[in-house]
């Protein structure tokens, strides 16, 4: 029997129908403004998708509104292996659920919430667990999300059935919700959650074996180190598209961070703004960078210590923008963005650019500002 | 006596289905299909045994291990395995996707299986085949003046074959005019056909995509931006494969050959231009046809393939050897270019498929020029009946280029259908089998959500349209009244629903008898 790990947020999305943008340290005023839960309805859309399995599989899960309500309801067997004492669900609950889910061993676990839930998750499990997430907040700019409630209980038994071999990880990202309150739009990323790969690019047979997200990855950075220059500087931005240039190297890196190479050695990691501008101070130098997937913006989101200034260094001919094709898709046609808080660069950076999709591959891609 | 009902739209069908073993489990030790006869004395006198004089180091060490087994054994499973497949001649033949299949008149199939046709050897002598070079001959003037261009050769086994040796033409081309480390750039669109990037890519040149702009034609800014000193050639689709015509491709020629760089045409989807536009006049130095699929004969996948590859008279040079050549006379192998120094070599043995250029010839000959323009006016029109009854039905789309019709093929979305009942394209692929229909997901890249790739040519009927109309509205209103009737579909088809998750696990899957063997006893 298979165990299905189940955390509800339920106070996840409770801003957004009173018009607060989210539910970060607000709650109470959303329920004063007669906010009600969304996040338990959408988990029961999404296990009703799941009811097929009900013989199959066990919801390993918290008491309450954490998830054991809506799973005997929709008539799971359930087995609830965190009691939450306190009535107003916190941040701490969600991870310390998730904490114990991991110790749990569950095969997959499904949550329910927005970018604050995902972050909780992140920080609790990392890359040690597979999640999908049920989108139940008012922000989702997290790619761990389904389209959809339906669509996450569909991916959920597609994993379950072991119809998904394959995992990827995707971007945690959340914005500063105090900021958007105010009408700034100011998104972060945290980190990379594992969910099940769906196999949109191996639906046909005319393509044969077509490339897993990972090996495209792969492939664009053997096309980086291969073509990496002598006595050149080069700033390797963050994120699981650059990571395998690192990896193919064999030096220490750091996911969210910015690393500076040289030569194919390390000079230092997780540099700052002043540090990298320190670091490349009349040296040539190149950088990479991906963009964030969905949203598509290549500098001013998860990347700030590429700052205007070091974009500047750097010179627009000499940024190699790395996405698989997979990434490019994700964006449907829209534009890259960029928002590097200095709007003369932004208008600089605007037009076409090569993208390296994979192994001696590129896309002239369209940058907005 | 019970009436037919001579009124139906959607088709009642079932396949075959045969317990049938792979002929190797057939064999039995001993089993003899057809005992060759010795030669005669006589003959054996004359010319020798035909064995002796094969040189020692040709001898197989071991007999091949063939299955042993009876003629009317192997008739019989070639036969049950034909009921089990969806051929060609039995369903309307509309879903292949970006791959034209039409009909093939019989009459060009009798001349390709025609004694002179299949006893011919190559290696005869030029004065016993001059039949085949003269239709080899004269079926290369005919693509000349469909294409503009002003050499052939049939040599390369097939389009993807065909594009390999426009690219290793691209390359001979610039190392020739000493530029061959400079230009190492090939452009191309994204819904160009996947070989257009691929073949050059595998000779090590660097692939630039161009997407569509906002209209959905291949983005103009962008190829600005991509046209370099460094562009070695430009290969394109036109119309690619979403069936978009690119109204301005004379200009990205042009563009290329500013920087010194060569224009490839892939009119793999010529089917509906032909008689119509000329790769000359848009500004190409080579162009290569798929002899099968365009010009009659099946699908490469289900027959013999040819592409044609034609190149200007600058290029002539570079192409593959030997050319076929007519001194007033006789016809014979020209293999002046076989001794340049510039020739890029043979892509394949000899000539290619000989039969299908023969076909091509009949298929030629049979509608001249007007016939060859009215088969592309009647597979655009078709077409477009197609896309205009489809698209009144709420649930099918066709992104880009909004209102306008489409050449001879459309990619459709379903991505709507999907979003209200969760059935996918790859589920009507399975259903559509259950009414004797192929539907075949080949829309690479995957960037339109859900596609379906429509591609009638001017073969169907509109009675064979609108079957496949009528198939297709049944199936998504099965998809919206009961959608759980596709968890298992096909249902009347030899094969039931087949587990894929193993299709791209090369420790799951066998490629022949011998592989299969060993992967089990590993196991």
């Amino acid at each position: 029997m298979k165990k299905l790990g189940l955390i509800i947020n339920p106070i996840a999305g409770m801003g957004g129908r009173v018009g607060l943008k989210g539910t970060d340290g607000v709650v109470d005023q959303a329920i004063k403004l007669g906010a009600l839960p969304q996040a338990p309805n959408r988990t029961e859309m999404s296990l009703k998708v799941l009811s097929d399995l009900k013989e199959k599989i066990e919801i390993v899960t918290c008491s309450g509104d954490m998830g054991e309500n809506e799973a005997k309801k929709c008539g799971f067997k359930t087995r609830v292996v965190l009691e939450i004492k306190n009535r107003n669900t916190n941040q701490q609950d969600t991870i310390i659920a998730a904490k114990k889910l991991l110790e749990e061993d569950v095969d997959l676990l499904l949550f329910a919430g927005g970018d604050g839930t995902a972050r909780d998750i992140y920080e609790a499990v990392g890359d040690k667990m597979t999640v999908v997430g049920i989108p139940a907040g008012v922000k989702i700019h997290s790619a761990v999300y389904a389209s959809s409630p339906q669509k996450a209980g569909d991916l959920a038994v597609l994993y379950l059935q072991d119809n998904v071999p394959k995992v990827q990880e995707v971007e945690v990202m959340d914005i500063d919700e105090e900021a958007f309150r105010n009408g700034i739009v100011k998104t972060r990323l945290y980190g990379y959650l594992k969910i099940p790969y769906e196999k949109r690019f191996l639906q046909g047979k005319k393509s044969g074996s077509v490339m897993s997200d990972q090996a495209a990855q792969r492939a664009i950075g053997f096309d980086i180190v291969d073509n990496m220059e002598k006595n050149v500087y080069y700033i390797i931005g963050p994120g699981s598209t650059t990571r395998p240039i690192m990896e193919i190297l064999e030096i220490p890196f750091t996911l969210l961070g910015v690393d500076l190479v040289y030569n194919k050695k390390l000079v230092k990691k997780d540099l700052t703004e002043k540090e990298l501008l320190g670091e490349i101070e009349n040296r040539p130098v190149k950088l990479v960078v991906t963009p964030i997937g969905g949203q598509g913006y290549i500098f001013g989101r998860g990347n700030q210590q590429i700052s205007p200034d070091v974009i500047r260094k750097v010179g627009k001919k000499n940024i190699i923008v790395v996405a698989t094709k997979q990434k490019l898709s994700s964006l449907e046609g829209r534009p890259f963005l960029v928002d590097t808080g200095d709007e003369r660069l932004d208008e600089e950076l605007r037009g076409y650019i090569r993208v390296t999709s994979g192994y001696k591959e590129l896309v002239m891609y369209k940058v907005n500002a | 006596m019970k009436r037919i009902n001579r009124n139906y739209k959607v088709r009642n069908f079932h396949q075959a289905k045969w317990d049938e073993p792979i002929i190797f489990e057939l064999s039995k030790k001993g089993e003899r299909g057809v005992l060759v006869p010795q030669a005669e004395e006589k003959i054996v006198a004359l010319v020798g045994d035909g064995v002796s004089k094969i040189p020692q180091g040709m001898f197989r060490k071991e007999l091949p291990k063939l299955p042993e087994i009876s003629q009317p054994r192997v008739l019989r499973h070639y036969m049950r395995l034909s009921q089990m497949t969806l051929g060609a001649d039995v369903n309307v033949e509309i879903g292949q996707g970006t791959c034209t299949v039409k009909y093939s008149p019989k009459v060009n199939e009798q001349l390709g299986k025609m004694p002179e046709m299949t006893e011919v050897h190559p290696l005869q002598h030029e004065s016993t085949v001059q039949g085949i070079l003269e239709i080899m001959y004269k079926t290369e003037l005919c693509m000349r003046e469909i294409s503009g261009m002003d050499r052939f050769t049939f040599q390369p086994g097939g389009g993807s074959q065909a594009i390999m040796t426009m690219a290793a033409v691209v390359r001979a081309y610039h190392k020739a005019n000493g530029n061959a480390d400079k230009k190492d750039e090939i452009i191309t669109t994204i819904y160009s056909h996947p070989s257009d990037a691929a073949a050059p890519a595998l000779m090590g040149y660097k692939i630039i995509y161009i997407h569509p702009d906002e209209n959905g034609y291949p983005d103009f800014e962008a190829f600005k931006e991509a046209v370099s000193e460094r562009t070695a050639a430009f290969i394109v689709a036109n119309p690619e494969d979403t069936g978009v015509y690119n109204k301005r491709v004379q200009e990205f020629t042009r563009m290329v050959h500013e920087k010194g760089g060569l224009c490839c045409y892939d009119q793999a989807n010529a089917n509906g231009l032909l008689g119509v536009t000329r790769a000359r006049e848009a500004g190409f130095d080579m162009c290569h046809f798929n002899l099968h699929k365009t010009f009659s004969t099946p699908h490469g996948c289900g027959g013999p393939a040819t592409g044609a590859m034609g190149v200007t008279k600058q290029l002539e040079k570079f192409m593959p050897a030997p050319l076929i050549d007519f001194d007033g006379e006789k016809y014979f192998l020209n293999e002046d270019i076989t001794n340049n120094p510039y020739t890029i070599g043979k892509v394949r043995a000899f000539n290619g498929v000989a039969p299908v250029v023969m076909k091509t010839y009949a298929w030629i000959m049979n509608l001249g020029a007007e016939g060859l323009y009215e088969a592309a006016k009647i597979a655009v029109l078709n077409n477009n009946y197609l896309f205009k009854k489809l698209m009144a039905l709420d649930c099918v789309d066709a992104p880009y280029i909004k209102g306008k019709q489409r050449i001879e093929q459309v990619r459709y979305t379903l991505e709507k259908l999907t979003e209200d009942t969760g059935i996918k394209t790859e589920d009507i692929q399975r259903r559509m089998m259950d009414f004797g229909m192929h539907y075949w997901c080949s829309h690479h890249p995957y960037y339109v959500p859900e596609p379906m790739t429509l591609e009638p040519t001017e073969t169907p009927s509109k009675e064979d349209l609108d079957e496949y109309i009528a198939t297709l509205e049944h199936i998504f209103k099965e998809a919206y009244e009961t959608p759980e009737k596709f968890k298992n579909a096909p249902y009347c088809s030899s094969c039931h629903r087949v587990d894929e998750s193993g299709m791209d696990d090369p420790n799951e899957w066998a490629i022949s008898w011998r592989s299969y063997l060993k992967k089990s006893i590993a196991e």
